[in-house]
């Protein structure tokens, strides 16, 4: 039988390997799910994994899913590499595009395009303040950030639904709960004709070097680390843990305002209830699976957009429910925690215990085994 | 008078779902492991539930198969977090992120359903009573068992030597270990069983409570729960005072709602979130009593004979 051992060292080659290893198996399971529904499942993969890339317009949808993913995820990296469980970024993307709205409903069309900037800046500020009251709370009185953030996802959910259904609500939009379309200013400038996608991802990409940098080649990143690696010896080398907590809601809560804010002036233009396709919690998987490293994040948002939209094509196509999707980010998740055992551990293959009657050659006791129970 | 009679069974009703939700997860957390799944295990729970009510006309077998169905999700995570030493904040995340994916695809065929008018469940004589009658007498019997349940588990985790050793292995693992305690397969029961718990309160909510299949319907009482555990100082009673205590926050937000109150309903909807991020900052405010009471090994992975 299969035993796990743990390994003398973590094994970095299955760092890299872990995720690969996991797509593999969520494909695996996929396609039994895609036969078990009765589908072919040639034809739903095909779906996730290569219509994505078919055409210059598909690649421009690609781009505009990846692009929060990526923003929010490279936030989450510096949060769950601190070992700050922030896991309401949902909320204050919705904060950021509540921000970023409230702003671009001020613009008219004769404001100049300065206004994006300002719209930008409105909504990063707003994910950071949302996500501020959880460093507060954590940092003052102790409360658990992992429940206090995600309370606040469903609070941030009420302010938005407020909003669109009262002070916002378009007074032309024949009562439906949402707010006029954005003057033609406040768009993000899109990136060529013919596709949606738009400087969104480059801003994205852009800061996705930077956070590559701050943490592993800044002193603040370093503590960080250590913060988040090992509490005592951040304390024995006078790091704030303080500072971290803050510094981690703060980064991460930022990233999904600017999301938030790059969804509502990019591809939605106008708010509604549901500004969010649950990116804030599709992110949390897309920062696992990119390693918890900027560079990897690029990937992993890339993956969980093509999971995004091989849904809709197969809600279009083959007729199944949407949450398609979820239930494939989730098996991901499972599936990449699953195989990361084997970064600290490997499979071993041993004999059953021999039967007691058998005397035992001398060489198999080895004097330094230890017996194991359980 | 009456109307406050109403209001309390009301959010006896409101706060039996998340007492069964907190009662599971306190034993798990009790054995030293924290499940973040409570979300996903209701939900797929609820759906589980909802569907053999459905199809059977039978809320017991609805329940069973909503038990089972967290049960079966927490021994998948128990498997991960015990054996293979996944971390547990995360692996419990995946849990509910995939729990509402899948209840969420598997529900789309059940949103038109309707399970019809429940029977009442007064019990004679003492429902008549007034007053107390409809304030304590007329619920659904899984309403008793909740109540039951914390009874119980009092007993058992400070008096039983079953609960000792338990608790022991939430305090310190090492210990038990030594003491010759199958660790992992304690904590395993244990995980199952507050999946089972959490399936119970999912399959109320779907069955008993609403009773609908709505996508995403638990709408955060499974974290919710999970702050109660805390709340409640890791104690069945306090978990269930403070259930009802949250049923009541609900209940009076529904009944302002009701009565037109110049305020607007996306307010009133806040809160019963932000009392649970009131009561976890008073709470949290004392950390030795926190401290004091929290199982030790808490959220810790164990690793027998290290």
């Amino acid at each position: 039988m299969f035993r796990l051992e743990a390994r003398a060292e973590p094994s970095r080659r299955f760092a890299y390997a872990s995720p690969l290893i996991a797509l593999a198996l969520t494909v695996v399971l996929c396609t039994l799910m895609f036969a078990w529904l009765g589908k072919d499942p040639v034809r739903g993969l095909e779906l996730f994994f290569v219509e994505p890339f078919l055409s210059k317009r598909a690649l421009g949808e690609l781009a505009i899913k990846a692009t929060p993913l990526l923003a929010i995820g490279l936030g989450l990296c510096v949060c769950f590499r601190a070992n700050v469980w922030n896991i309401g970024a949902e909320g204050q993307f919705i904060m950021g595009a509540v921000a970023a709205g409230g702003v671009a409903l001020t613009a008219t069309e004769e404001t100049g395009r300065y206004v994006v900037v300002l719209i930008l800046l409105a909504g990063t500020l707003g994910g950071l303040a949302w996500a501020g009251i959880t460093a507060f709370l954590r940092d003052r009185f102790g409360a658990n950030e992992i429940l206090v953030s995600l309370m606040l996802v469903y609070v941030a959910e009420q302010v938005l639904s407020y909003l669109v259904f009262g002070p916002w609500r378009d007074p032309a939009g024949h009562n439906f709960p949402q707010t006029s379309m954005f003057a033609d200013s406040t768009g993000v400038p899109r990136l060529m004709a013919g596709s949606r996608a738009n400087v969104g991802l480059l801003m994205a990409l852009l800061l996705a070097g930077l956070f590559s940098l701050f943490l592993h080649r800044s002193h603040a990143g370093y503590k960080l680390l250590v913060g988040g690696l090992s509490p005592p010896a951040a304390r024995y080398a006078g790091f704030s843990p303080r500072a971290s907590i803050w510094i981690a809601c703060l980064t991460s809560g930022a990233m999904a305002g600017l999301a938030g804010a790059l969804e509502v002036t990019g591809p939605l233009n106008q708010l509604t209830p549901h500004v969010s396709m649950g990116y804030g919690f599709a992110a949390i998987i897309v920062a696992f699976v990119g390693r918890l490293e900027p560079v990897g994040v690029i990937f992993s948002s890339l993956l969980m957009s093509m999971f995004y939209i091989g849904g809709e094509l197969a809600q279009s196509r083959l007729g199944l429910p949407k949450s398609l999707t979820l239930v494939f980010q989730g098996v991901l998740l499972f599936a990449l925690l699953a195989s990361d055992t084997l970064i600290a551990h490997r499979l071993r293959w041993v004999r059953r215990r021999l039967p007691a009657a058998k005397a035992l050659p001398v060489a198999a006791t080895a004097p330094n085994a230890t017996p194991r129970g359980l | 008078m009456d109307a406050l009679s109403l209001l309390s069974a009301a959010s006896i009703d409101a706060g039996t779902a998340l007492a069964l939700a907190s009662l599971g997860l306190l034993v798990n957390e009790r054995s030293g492991v924290v499940n973040l799944g409570a979300e996903g295990m209701m939900l797929v729970a609820a759906i589980a539930g909802f569907a053999t009510a459905v199809h059977t006309h039978n809320d017991y077998l609805a329940f069973l198969a909503g038990a089972a169905a967290g049960g079966l999700l927490a021994g998948v995570f128990g498997l991960l977090v015990i054996w293979m030493n996944t971390n547990q904040y995360a692996t419990g995340l995946a849990l509910s992120l995939s729990g509402a994916g899948i209840s969420a695809f598997v529900g789309v065929p059940y949103t038109q359903e309707a399970l019809g008018e429940r029977a009442s469940f007064a019990i004679p004589w003492l429902g008549e009573l007034p007053w107390v009658g409809p304030a304590l007498f007329r619920h659904h019997p899984i309403v008793y068992a909740a109540m039951a349940l914390a009874l119980a588990l009092t007993w058992f985790l400070f008096r039983s030597r079953a609960g000792l050793v338990l608790r022991a292995i939430g305090e310190s693992p090492d210990a038990a270990h030594a003491l010759g305690y199958p660790v992992r397969r304690i904590r395993l029961a244990c995980v199952v069983a507050g999946g089972a718990a959490c399936g119970l309160a999912g399959t109320y909510l779907s069955v008993i409570y609403t009773p609908l299949w709505v996508e995403g319907m638990t709408a955060g009482k499974g974290w919710i729960a999970l702050a109660l555990t805390t709340f409640a100082t890791w104690r069945p009673l306090r978990a269930l005072a403070g259930a009802y205590l949250f049923g009541g926050v609900t209940m009076l937000q529904l009944h302002l709602q009701g009565q037109g109150v110049d305020v607007p309903v996306q307010v009133l909807t806040m809160l019963p979130y932000l009392a649970t991020i009131v009561v976890l900052v008073l709470i949290s405010r004392n950390p030795t009593w926190i401290r004091a009471n929290m199982p030790a090994s808490l959220g810790k992975p164990f690793y027998p004979g290290a």
